[in-house]
């Protein structure tokens, strides 16, 4: 099902020895990565590790120390697109205002609602276009800041732990909706999560940053939609946690190590 | 999953049990409540009006100490068919609008400038939160050396006071709105002008009409002032020749005037608020 995708919409993304100080706080030490267009790649590492750190230099929101970042292929007007771990929806907007804050101001009013309103149909909130963001519930508010994120058609959609506040239904299903969308649109997705198993439904390919630099980087070639109880997914979670309970020890013996 | 069903039925059973018991009809309730709401709070002002009525008829109050409020009315109905009274009330409320209008406007203005640009804030805030502690009445004798009783001397006094409350509620209104919204804004690529029409003037409205709110109150009051010492025409002008010529109930129509075009500008004000903020839950229609 992964190849039914089209590649030639997504963002082909380069890091080159990418590296980020915060004063003496050195966050990122060399962060090396390619991600082919249309590929899902899930971030994963302790809190505090620099994955927001990394997901905001690839959205411009912030300059690297060290190194390059290069988005490849056919930079179009969709770009880049940041989906954050709270909704940020603007409370003085209506549902259909806030998605419309993604499509491009150069369309015509009539052409960005009509687009707003399609996308509100795709993440399945037809008809609350006039709601104000207030009465919403929690997933719902994502729903809507996840189809502002998609209105531009963005080429690389970065994911920051969107999930983390749902109950675990909740996530369940916005794992399906992003997974299907992502099948439709062929954009390339970078999602930070601190859920491995998540991680493991949704990703081509999981990297674990640690210290600063890529410590694992692991391919997940399984069919889609997958299961949870899917038993080479639980020895693939056995194996990342397995490094990063080890990691802990190392971290308590530096000497040792 | 059977399980956990067997354990939700009876919650829902519950609830089915609950609802039909409610008969009277929600709307009906709501009216009556907001009838009794509306009727409480009449009662008493009512009540007062009728024992002040009552207690001045009977001769407990001298006529030149406070007059019967149906005394007040007529003399209200009196200058109301002399021309007079609406004359004033025009006067008083140009001077109200205009330095409202003037001061109001240049808070407003240093507000935004100061709320969006660092360098503006670093040169001028200081310089105006000292100003801000001179009272501005305490300024009356020196206008009226200036601009003796003109026009000049309301003006610029009720500018004054209505400059500060909105001055500091734009410049805190735009500095409280939520970052992560503005981070937001930028990422999603809006330019200067579309992030502080979507995202900052309206995060900070909330804010400013605090300070329109605040600003009217001050408005009358300095009005109230100005026109009482140094003035040729207006309600305040009204007040102090009836009272050299002991018209007590026209003083106390003035002073019930001016009281009716604040809850006026108030009022007003709200619903502007209201019609703005719907967004904003505690504004929200139920
Ligand atoms: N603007 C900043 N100034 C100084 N230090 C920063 C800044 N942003 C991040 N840091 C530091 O960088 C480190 C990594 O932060 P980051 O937010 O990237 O972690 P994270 O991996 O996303 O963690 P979490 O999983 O808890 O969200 C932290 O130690 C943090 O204190
Ligand atoms: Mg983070």
């Amino acid at each position: 099902m992964s190849t039914s995708q089209d590649p030639g919409r997504g963002a082909q993304l380069r890091l080159s020895s990418v590296g980020r100080d915060f004063g003496a706080n050195t966050v990122l030490r060399g962060v090396d990565l390619q991600v082919p267009a249309g590929q899902f790649v899930a971030i994963i590492g302790r809190s505090g590790c620099g994955k927001s750190t990394l997901l905001r230099l690839l959205a411009h929101l912030d300059q690297p120390t060290r190194g390059r970042i290069s988005l490849g292929a056919g930079e179009a007007a969709g770009g880049t697109r940041l989906m954050f771990q709270e909704p940020r929806l603007l409370p003085w907007a209506r549902v259909i205002g806030n998605v419309e804050v993604g499509v491009s101001d150069a369309n015509l009013p009539a052409s960005r609602r009509e687009r707003a309103l399609g996308l509100l149909v795709e993440v399945g909130l037809a008809g609350r276009e006039d709601d104000w963001p207030g009465v919403l519930s929690g997933g719902q508010r994502q729903r809507v800041a996840l189809a502002r994120a998609l209105a531009s058609r963005p080429q690389l959609l970065l994911l920051d732990e969107p999930l983390g506040a749902l109950d675990a239904l909740t996530r369940i299903e916005m794992q399906r909706l992003i997974e299907r969308l992502w099948l439709d649109q062929g954009f390339t997705a970078v999602l930070v999560t601190h859920d491995v198993s998540e991680a493991l439904t949704l990703a081509d390919r999981v990297v674990l940053i640690d210290r600063g630099e890529i410590a694992l980087d692991v391919r997940v070639d399984l069919p889609r939609p997958r299961r949870r109880d899917n038993p080479e997914l639980g020895a693939l979670e056995e194996q990342i946690l397995d490094y990063l309970l080890d990691g802990a020890n190392k971290d308590q013996a530096p000497a040792a190590a | 999953m059977t399980t956990s069903t067997s354990g939700v039925l009876p919650v829902e059973a519950q609830q089915d049990e609950a609802a039909p018991r409610r008969e009277v009809p929600t709307w009906l309730k709501v009216l009556q409540v907001r009838v009794a709401d509306a009727g409480a709070g009449w009662v008493l002002p009512i009540g007062l009006l009728a024992v002040w009525e009552a207690a001045a008829r009977l001769g407990f109050m001298a006529e030149t100490i406070l007059p019967a409020p149906s005394a007040v009315l007529l003399a209200a109905w009196t200058l109301l068919l002399k021309g007079e009274l609406f004359t004033h009330i025009g006067v008083s409320g140009a001077r109200a609008l205009a330095g409202f209008a003037v001061g109001g406007l240049i808070g407003f203005g240093l507000g935004l400038a100061n709320g969006l640009s660092n360098v503006s804030r670093k040169f001028t805030d200081t310089t105006l939160q000292m100003t801000r502690n001179v009272p501005h009445l305490a300024l009356v004798p020196l206008v009226i050396i200036w601009f003796g009783i003109d026009e000049g001397a309301k003006l610029f006094l009720v500018a004054l006071g209505v400059f500060f409350p909105i001055y500091v509620n734009t410049l805190l209104g735009i500095l409280t709105v939520d970052p992560q919204l503005v981070e937001m804004g930028r990422a999603y690529g809006m330019s200067n002008a579309t992030l502080f029409r979507r995202v900052l003037l309206p995060g900070a409205l909330p804010s400013i009409f605090v300070g329109v709110r605040y600003g009217l109150g001050i408005m009358w009051l300095t009005l109230i002032v100005a026109e009482t010492i140094a003035a040729s025409s207006g309600l305040g002008y009204m007040a102090m020749q009836a009272r050299e010529f002991l018209l007590v109930d026209v003083v106390v129509l003035a002073i019930i005037i001016y009281a009716l075009l604040g809850k006026l500008a108030d009022s007003v004000a709200r619903a502007l608020e209201r019609r703005s903020l719907q967004w904003h839950p505690s504004f929200r229609a139920s």
